[in-house]
C-alpha cells in the first residue's frame, strides 16, 4: 500500500514516514497541496494521504477539496494530520471529504490506531 | 536512576495489600515513572525519599496508589470488542430485554472512562427510541473517577482512537481539552471498587448487568484473586447475560462456571447454565 504524506515540515514528514513504512506502507511525500497532486496526476495514487492543513501553494483543505471532486480519486483514504484543532475546522474537514483526523502532537499509536480504525492497519501490520 | 529495592518492595506491598494488584520485580522502572511526578510535587528530591513519606503521609500514599493503579487506554480499545458488542450482543439484548426497553453494562476498572463512553456513544447510535441505559463505571482509583465525571480529556487523549465524526458530534472544546457532552456524562454513574475485595450490595442493576466489561484488569492480579473475581463477577451478570475480558485473558482454567464463546477474535463468557439468547438475523426471518 502507497502512503502520501503532505507537510511542509521535512522533520514531520520523516517522523510520518518512520511510522507508516513500520506498519509495511510504501511512502511518498510533498512538501504541500500542489506538489501532492502532481504525484496524483503522474499516477502516483496513494490509498492514503496524511494531510496537513497549513502549508504554502497549496493547503491542506483545498486538497482534500480537489481530490474529492475528482471522480477517479474517490477511493483515496484521506487523513487530516494537523496542529488545527477547532472543533469547526474538524467539521469542516470532514464535510469536504476527509476520513480521519489527528491533531499534532500525537503519538505513533495514535496513528496505527487511526489506520486501524480506516481499516488499512490491523495488529500493527497492513491488512 | 532507578529506585531502590526497598522502596520498591515497599510499594510493591503497599499495592499488593490495598488492592490485590500485583508489581513484579523488574517493574521499578514503572514504579519510578509513575511516581516521579508526585515526588516533585510534595517537594521530593528523588523518588525514594517520597516513597519513604508514604509510610507516615496517608493522602500521599492514596494518591501514590491511584497513580500506580491506573492503565493507558484508548477509545474504542481494539476495536473488535466493541463491533461484537453492537453487531452480536446488543440484537438478542434488544429482543430480550424488550419488555423493560432497558440495557445494563458494567465498565469494571474503567479508568480515565473511555471504555464506558465509547460504550455511551454506541448505545445511543444503535438503540432503538424508547430506550433506557444503566451505564456503571467502577475503579480502585478514585483520582480516575472523578476524571470519568468530569468526562474531560486532553489532545493526546482523543487522538487515541476515537473516530473524528463521533468526536465533533460528542465532544466540545473546553480550553486546551475535549469534554464529552452533558449528555453522556449524565448517562454514566461512577462507584469506587476495589474488585478484589467483597462487591458491596446494590451495584448490580435487579437481574443482573447485560453486558460486563472486565479487560486488561485480570492480568494484574494473583491466581486466587483471578478466580475470586470471576466467581462474585459471575453472581452480578444476567442468567443470559455476558462477560468480556481482554484480548489475552480468559476465565479457562479459572473458574468452570463460565462457557467461552469465540466470535470472530472476541471470547464471550456466559455463566454455566445461561444460553444465549434466541436470535434470528433479519435474513433468516420468516425463511
Amino acid at each position: 500500500m502507497l502512503a502520501l504524506i503532505i507537510d511542509d515540515s521535512r522533520a514531520m514528514r520523516m517522523i510520518l514516514r518512520r511510522i507508516v513504512t513500520g506498519l509495511g506502507f510504501e511512502a511518498i511525500e510533498a512538501g504541500h497541496g500542489r506538489e501532492a497532486l502532481d504525484h496524483l496526476e503522474r499516477g502516483r495514487v496513494p490509498d492514503v494521504c496524511l494531510i496537513d492543513w497549513n502549508m504554502p501553494v497549496m493547503d491542506g483543505y483545498a486538497f482534500v477539496t480537489e481530490v474529492r471532486s475528482r471522480p477517479e480519486w474517490r477511493h483515496i483514504t484521506l487523513m487530516m494530520v494537523t496542529t488545527e484543532s477547532e472543533h469547526g475546522q474538524i467539521v469542516k474537514a470532514l464535510a469536504a471529504g476527509a476520513h480521519e483526523y489527528v491533531i499534532k502532537p500525537f503519538t505513533p499509536e495514535a496513528i496505527t490506531e487511526k489506520l486501524e480504525l480506516l481499516g488499512l492497519v490491523r495488529d500493527g501490520a497492513l491488512v | 536512576m532507578t529506585i531502590s529495592t526497598q522502596s520498591f518492595a515497599y510499594v510493591a506491598d503497599l499495592v499488593r495489600r490495598e488492592t490485590s494488584m500485583l508489581y513484579d520485580p523488574g517493574k521499578e522502572y514503572l514504579v519510578e515513572a509513575r511516581l516521579l511526578p508526585l515526588a516533585r510535587e510534595a517537594g521530593h528530591g528523588d523518588v525514594d525519599a517520597y516513597i519513604a513519606s508514604l509510610r507516615t503521609d496517608v493522602v500521599q500514599r492514596r494518591r501514590a496508589i491511584d497513580a500506580l493503579t491506573i492503565n493507558e487506554t484508548s477509545w474504542f480499545r481494539d476495536n473488535a470488542p466493541y463491533q461484537v458488542f453492537t453487531d452480536e450482543l446488543l440484537p438478542p439484548i434488544l429482543s430480550a430485554r424488550a419488555h423493560t426497553r432497558r440495557i445494563s453494562v458494567w465498565s469494571a476498572a474503567c479508568s480515565s472512562g473511555q471504555e464506558i463512553y465509547s460504550i455511551a456513544m454506541l448505545l445511543h447510535e444503535h438503540l432503538p427510541p424508547g430506550w433506557t441505559t444503566d451505564l456503571l463505571a467502577t475503579d480502585v482509583s478514585t483520582a480516575m473517577l472523578d476524571r470519568v465525571e468530569k468526562g474531560r480529556y486532553s489532545q493526546v487523549e482523543m487522538n487515541r482512537g476515537m473516530p473524528a465524526p463521533r468526536l465533533v458530534r460528542w465532544f466540545s472544546r473546553v480550553g486546551a481539552e475535549w469534554e464529552v457532552s452533558a449528555d453522556l456524562r449524565a448517562q454514566v454513574r461512577t462507584r469506587h471498587l476495589n474488585l478484589a475485595a467483597p462487591f458491596p450490595f446494590g451495584l448490580a442493576p435487579t437481574g443482573g448487568f447485560d453486558v460486563i466489561f472486565l479487560r486488561n484488569v485480570l492480568i494484574y492480579f494473583d491466581l486466587e484473586t483471578k478466580r475470586d473475581i470471576l466467581r462474585r463477577v459471575r453472581d452480578l451478570v444476567a442468567p443470559d447475560g455476558v462477560l468480556i475480558l481482554g484480548s489475552s485473558e480468559s476465565s479457562l482454567d479459572l473458574d468452570q462456571q463460565w462457557t467461552r464463546e469465540a466470535i470472530g477474535r472476541v471470547q464471550v463468557h456466559r455463566p454455566v447454565g445461561a444460553r444465549a439468547t434466541a436470535y434470528t438475523p433479519p435474513a433468516l426471518q420468516g425463511a
